[in-house]
């Protein structure tokens, strides 16, 4: 009882009439069943591949920024660092299957997270915030100058291996979307068991309020230190999924800034401390740039050319972000919780009369 | 070892602390935001790259500097106006980072427009300045560089003198000291937010001019924000002595890390170093340089 109000932090209470696992299993199905029948490859290769890897990135982030409070902007890089630990491990162990390859290039992501956390236990806030850019800096720096991380590959972009788990392998479009969303489903599972345990009632405490915190006795740095562990893990597996599984290449400057921002405007649009916040936001980032180019070549036909578009979609993007901030600050969770609650006033009154 | 050269030394450490006048411009434009409104403007820097671009667009329609000048800086007071009216506004009372993430989406918006509205391509900017060097006792200066460390330098103290002895000024440092006791006693928040935001407008628009003449005015001229984060972590969000300090050690420190251990690192070190020069000296200083109270320990 007590975590059904823990695991909705904001306050918004989920006022779904059945139990709450009966959704998450109603998505699953469509997911695994529905899906891969009626999506082309264009569909699973274009939006649901990127889009599954950066919910998870989303769930990642959200664990360190949302449900802890400590705001990073280095995400990114632990995507990259992810991605490159995975590549390496493929690399230099022969033989290493890659669900076990994605868990150690997760760990991997999560000691250097934890690392680059350490400024966490004396800054806050902004001076947080700013500090994580050096994460992102770093690690790009270190990825592109250093050739042993990309094998001395000259050109900076290497292929990355097959997918491989139990004997198949993964290489068609459906193949890595079931692959990709079989990881995504255990390691959300993993990361809500993470928020609705005592763990994560001490994330929501440090964020809420750390001197109340360590007065209740939780141990605020080892607290601060498992997020940015956890968050990292995530991500990190979160990056070899979008190298692996989505791009099939490796390459360290689809990794930057933007990246990164990406990643904290799904966990913002979405909604802080929600799992599936992650999810509503990365649907809404991965499509909402298709959708404008659709809608930009219909109207303006060759008008539209792509730096224009590009433009377009960066003013698109900040003033989406801007009117969320304002609109609804809780974001797209809350908002189709309070749907749904409409929704459901709208049938019970009908119901009733 | 060979001989330390220290005239080689001189001749980095000013450059550096030449370009460190100008990352402290940028801070600036940082500070007075946050001073007042307790939000930290990363759009700060596409507003310097929309101040520059307009700028250079209108003069290669021929405009005189004077002309451009002026309309550059209405361009940045409108938006300060805009931004006070449609985002800042209806975020009152929010958590600062709430507010940071509206400052991030504004500036893809003013990113975007800027290179909707001129173009991405790269715009060379003259400002009539040879970067040829100087020589002084012995030491080569880039002329350029002191050119712009004077100009920074000028705007610095000048907006240092119209903070302290204008009345604008004092309802500048009332807000900074204290919102609601600013408000009672019947100052105009959201003229005072305007007014601040014209002036980080004027700089965005100095600076950008300054950066731009020397890379060519672009689209990473935008990243120039990047470079005075460190410096804020060190000389603290809230502090224009911070900003002026800062700048110069990072500025320093940062040429002579390059030149000195640089090539140790494999070179390429300027993305990253001052980060990690701004958080070594936090991890000595916890209180920054300034004993700033907002870095709390744990």
């Amino acid at each position: 009882m007590s975590v059904e109000v823990l695991s909705t932090p904001h306050g918004q209470t989920d006022a779904a009439p059945f139990a709450p696992y009966v959704w998450p299993a109603i998505v699953l199905l469509v997911a695994y069943a529905a899906v891969p029948l009626v999506a082309n490859s264009y569909f699973l290769e274009a939006l649901l591949l990127p889009f599954l890897a950066l919910s998870l990135a989303g769930v990642g982030l959200n664990l360190l920024a949302g449900y802890a409070g400590q705001v990073s902007l280095g995400s990114a890089a632990f995507l990259a660092i992810g991605a490159f630990a995975a590549f390496n491990l493929n690399l230099r162990v022969p033989g290493l299957p890659t669900l076990v390859n994605i868990l150690i290039s997760g760990v991997i992501a999560a000691l250097v997270g934890i690392v680059f956390g350490l400024p966490s236990l004396r800054l806050k806030g902004f001076y947080l915030a700013v500090s994580t850019l050096a994460t992102q800096f770093f690690t790009q720096w270190a990825l592109t100058n250093f050739g042993w991380f990309s094998n001395y590959n000259s050109s900076g972009v290497i292929d990355a291996p097959k997918l491989s788990a139990f004997g198949f392998e993964f290489v068609t479009p459906v193949a890595r979307y079931y692959f990709t969303l079989s990881v995504v489903v255990l390691l959300t599972l993993f990361a809500w068991r993470v928020a609705t345990s005592q763990t994560g009632r001490n994330f929501i405490a440090v964020r809420d309020n750390e001197v109340a915190a360590r007065v209740i006795g939780i141990p605020v740095l080892r607290t601060k230190m498992i997020a940015f562990g956890l968050s990292s893990f995530l991500i990190g597996a979160a990056g070899v999924l979008w190298a692996f599984a989505y791009l099939r290449t490796v390459e360290p400057a689809g990794f930057n800034l933007d990246r990164s921002f990406q990643i904290l405007f799904i966990v913002i649009i979405g909604g802080l401390a929600t799992i599936r916040g992650a999810f509503l936001g990365a649907a809404l980032i991965v499509t909402a740039p298709v959708i404008l180019s659709r809608i930009g070549s219909f109207f303006l036909g060759d008008l539209f050319d792509s730096g224009v578009l590009e433009m377009s979609q960066r003013v698109l993007l900040g003033v989406l972000i801007i009117a969320f901030l304002i609109l609804e600050p809780d974001g797209l969770a809350a908002l189709t919780a309070r749907m749904w609650k409409g929704i459901r006033t709208r049938l019970g009154v009908a119901a009733s009369n | 070892m060979q001989d330390f050269d220290y005239l080689f030394f001189l001749e980095v450490l000013s450059g550096g602390l030449l370009s460190g006048v100008m990352y402290s411009l940028v801070a600036i434009g940082f500070v007075l935001i946050y001073k007042t409104s307790g939000v930290l403007n990363f759009a700060q820097g596409s507003m310097l790259l929309f101040a520059a671009l307009t700028f250079v667009s209108l003069t290669e329609h021929g405009w005189s500097f004077i002309a451009a000048f002026a309309a550059s800086l209405a361009l940045m007071v409108l938006i300060g106006v805009i931004v006070e009216k449609m985002v800042l506004r209806p975020l009152v009372n929010k958590p600062p980072i709430t507010l940071f993430m509206a400052t991030l989406g504004l500036s893809y918006v003013i990113e975007g427009l800027a290179q909707l509205a001129w173009g991405t391509q790269v715009h060379e900017l003259d400002l009539g300045i040879q970067d040829v060097p100087l020589e002084l006792s012995g030491i080569l200066i880039s002329k350029f560089d002191l050119f712009a460390a004077a100009v920074a330098g000028t705007l610095v103290a000048a907006l240092t003198l119209f903070f302290r002895y204008t009345r604008t000024g004092l309802a500048f440092r009332a807000v900074a000291d204290d919102q609601f006791a600013a408000l009672a006693v019947g100052l105009r928040l959201p003229r005072i937010w305007v007014t601040v935001w014209a002036a980080s407008g004027l700089i965005a628009l100095v600076a950008g001019l300054l950066w731009g003449a020397r890379s060519g005015v672009q689209f990473s001229l935008s990243l120039v924000v990047l470079k005075a984060f460190p410096v804020l972590v060190l000389g603290g969000f809230d502090s224009i002595a911070g900003a002026i300090v800062g700048g110069l050690i990072i500025g320093a420190g940062e040429k002579l890390a390059e030149v000195y251990v640089g090539d140790f690192f494999g070179g390429g070190i300027e993305s990253w170093f001052a980060y990690v020069l701004a958080l070594v000296f936090l991890l000595v200083r916890p209180a920054g340089l300034f004993g700033q109270k907002l870095v709390e320990r744990v």
